[in-house]
């Protein structure tokens, strides 16, 4: 129970950081120039933003509730469950970022996610 | 319209190209950096500032960081114009290279298992990588 508390809140507060992230640099806009300066001051820009934050504490949030996983589970469990991430990912980008997710993205999101789990079951 | 497309796609490949090149660079980094502190047996609160003053002053480790900084960055650029839905699948492909290359330049055994993860990893990420990065999804 404890276990499957803790995979679920690794794999969703994961994914909550990423759609925080995402949506802190969709506010920004596109990056137009790669001239050092300029992303300098373009990523400058981007910490500024309170979305920005809250994405970085939902992934150290999720970094600290693998390593607490780590310590009693299993990996061999508990790392191919956690490319149940990119699932959660694909409903995030959909749902709150309203990002059009196509029928052949989400086969390319499946195959993914059963070859991390896949890989790590080894 | 056309241009825009092809200049826009070359960025999101080599932006995808160095993400994947500078997390596996970080994590082997940090890694080989944590082999060179040695294992932490003793978790008690005096022996744990030492190992933090060893982590912390060993260069392995600081490029490990940069590595992962630099990797960090190429994520934040990606998805400023990129979908997310995108860039997450696609970027598993690094998964997939460490297991290819720590087969041929490591010599590493990869289990049957292991090789039809990386197949099902390659054939997700050209999946979504024949979409278009932006919008369309289709």
């Amino acid at each position: 129970m404890r276990t499957t508390l803790f995979i679920g809140i690794t794999v969703l507060v994961g994914a909550a950081g990423d759609i925080s992230v995402t949506y802190a640099m969709k506010q920004i806009g596109e990056v137009q120039s790669f001239r050092p300066a300029v992303l300098f001051r373009f990523l400058g820009r981007a910490f500024r933003l309170v979305w920005m934050w809250i994405g970085i504490a939902f992934m150290a949030l999720a970094f600290f509730s693998l390593l607490a996983l780590l310590s009693w589970a299993d990996a061999s469990l508990v790392v191919p469950a956690t490319a149940l991430s990119y699932v959660a990912g694909a409903f995030g980008a959909k749902f709150l970022l309203h990002e059009n997710v196509a029928t052949v993205r989400w086969a390319g999101v499946l195959l993914v996610s059963m070859g991390v789990a896949l890989l790590s079951i080894g | 319209m056309h241009e825009f497309k092809t200049n826009q796609h070359n960025k999101t490949y080599a932006l995808l190209a160095a993400l994947v090149l500078f997390s596996s660079l970080g994590n082997v980094l940090l890694s080989k950096g944590m082999k060179q502190i040695g294992e932490i047996l003793d978790y008690s609160p005096a022996a744990l500032p030492p190992v933090f003053l060893r982590t912390f002053t060993n260069g392995t480790i600081w490029l490990g960081i940069a590595s992962l900084l630099v990797f960090f960055a190429c994520y934040l650029l990606l998805l400023s114009w990129a979908d997310f839905s995108y860039v997450q699948p696609v970027s598993a492909i690094g998964y997939a290279a460490v297991a290819v290359l720590s087969y041929f330049m490591l010599g590493e055994i990869i289990s049957p298992t292991r090789w039809i993860g990386v197949f099902f990893i390659c054939a997700g990420v050209a999946l979504v990588g024949g979409t278009e990065p932006r919008g369309a999804g289709d």
